[in-house]
Formats: structure tokens, sequence, C-alpha cells
């Protein structure tokens, strides 16, 4: 991460719109189908050892990928991404991430979005730990290690 | 099949915010969490993305829930838990150190993939490591094991 640190703009429109669409989408899958839209939920059920309802959950992780090319069809500008890891911290991040989503029972998305709107008390938890450890750990990288 | 297609096209529409909100470039997430920069690297953005979607999820659940099912199953999946257990706060814990080491985390990368970058495909084998992995560890656990 200290290789390369990359400026981004406060982009409060596109935020607050991008905010609206996601919220949508989530409440529009509970009304549709009934379900939680936490993707680490719905990446772990789309494996068809999961057994039964994986079709929906391939389909909808299938319409996330192709979202960022009909951006771009639209728009005439690929998305912004600015890669800031080397190899190994992407496999050491990704690693970490998918024991913390299974012990957890969520990410961003399942509590930040859904478990927060529920006012379930284990994201209302959840949510202000990954926060801080969040902010530590890139504090740490970047001011202590880092710099 | 009608559900497979409404499952499509509200991923288009989930993936859709995350692009726009910026949360599939990962600089853009680190960023945020880097509220103690002194060189005006914060960004704010995320705090938006989040309050504007708690903003529709918020009231859309209650009229949703209101509803007796789902239009198309016939009741509501929903965590029925509200235990705060160890493995609840060191599980977010964690998951908070490796969202903040590369500024992936699930609803973001999986969009990524679509921009056709080796960075995100790495990201999301070494995440079904990850999910795997931990699987094994709550299976042995369950089932008594003692070798950790």
């Amino acid at each position: 991460m200290r290789n390369s640190i990359a400026m981004t703009q406060f982009t409060p429109g596109a935020a607050a719109l991008g905010g609206l669409m996601i919220g949508g989408a989530a409440v529009l899958l509970m009304l549709v189908l009934g379900r939680i839209a936490g993707i680490t939920g719905i990446l772990i059920g789309a494996l068809p050892t999961q057994g039964g309802d994986w079709p929906w959950r391939a389909a909808f992780l299938a319409g996330m990928i192709v979202a960022p090319l009909l951006y771009t069809a639209a728009t005439g500008s690929a998305p912004a991404f600015e890669a800031t890891s080397g190899l190994p911290m992407l496999i050491a991040s990704g690693f970490i991430v998918g024991i913390g989503v299974v012990l957890g029972s969520g990410c961003t998305s399942g509590h930040g979005v859904c478990g927060l709107a529920r006012f379930s008390i284990r994201s209302l938890v959840a949510v202000p730990v990954f926060m801080v450890t969040a902010i530590a750990t890139v504090f740490v990288a970047r001011h202590v290690i880092g710099g | 099949m009608a559900r497979t297609i409404a499952g499509f096209l509200i991923g288009i529409l989930f993936g859709l915010g995350v692009t726009l909100a910026g949360m599939i470039n990962p600089a853009k997430v680190q960023n945020f969490f880097d509220v103690f920069d002194l060189y005006g690297r914060f960004d704010p953005s995320l705090a938006l993305v989040i309050a504007a979607a708690l903003a529709v999820t918020i009231p859309g659940y209650r009229l949703a829930l209101g509803r007796g099912r789902p239009v198309l199953d016939d009741r509501f999946h929903l965590p029925n838990t509200s235990t705060i257990d160890n493995r609840l706060i060191a599980g977010a814990a964690v998951f908070g150190i490796g969202w903040g080491l590369s500024g992936y985390c699930p609803g973001g990368v999986i969009p990524a993939l679509g921009l056709g970058r080796m960075e995100p495909v790495v990201f999301t084998l070494a995440l079904l490591v990850g999910i795997a992995v931990a699987y094994a560890w709550q299976r042995r656990a369950a089932s008594g094991g003692r070798t950790a």
C-alpha cells in the first residue's frame, strides 16, 4: 500500500446517487425475493455445492459484474480504479476478509446497508467495529509503517 | 426463471450503484478510512453512500416487510439471531483489517471483476479461500475437534 497512494476527489453527488441505487436494489431484493442484499451471503450461497437456491444468486453476481460495462457504455469512460496493493497484499487481504465475513456473518452491504436498516443489534455492533479496525489499519499502514 | 431474471436485474442496479458511488475503486475506499491524514487524502464520499442507501432501505424495508410475503417467494428470509458474541466481534474486527489493507470488500470487488483487470480476480480467489478455510474451522469446532 505504501508504494502508491492515489488522491481521490470527494464526489458527493455520485456518492449519494450510487447510495440511493444500492439502497433501492436492497429494497427490491427484499420485496421481490425476500432476501437480504448481503454480498457475502449471496456469494457463499451462489456456490452450487451449497445446494438449493443458487441460480438467483449467481444471476445477481453476474448482474453486478456486468454493471461497470453498462456504466462504461453509458458514460463513454470506464469507472475510476486505482490499484493500491501489490499481489502479496491482495492475497493476504482477500484471505483475511474471507475469514472475517464468515465469522462476523456479513460485510459492508449485509451489516451496513441491510442490517442497520432493520436495526439489527448484531449489525449495530458489527458496523462500528469494522469501521474502527479499517481506520486503524489504514492509519498504521500509511502513517506508522508507510509514511 | 422469473427469480433468476429478477436476481440479474437487481444485481445490475446494485452493481451500478457501487460503480457510480466509487466503491469499486479501492483507492477511494482506503482514502475514506484515512481520517487522520494531514495531506488532504481523506475522502468522505463513502459516508454519503451508506447514508443515502439507508435513507432508502430504512423506509423501504418497512414497506416491503409490511407485505405478507415477497412477490416471488413464500416468505421473507431474515436472520433471526440477536446474540452479540465474541465470534461476531472478532469476525467484524478481522473483516475491517482486511478491508483496510486493500480497500476491497465483497460488494466492491464483484463489480470490479467486470473491469477486466487482474487485481480483483486475485482478491476474489483469496476471498473464496478464506471463506472455505473459515467454514472448515467452524465445522471442526462444531464437531468438537481439538486440533486448534
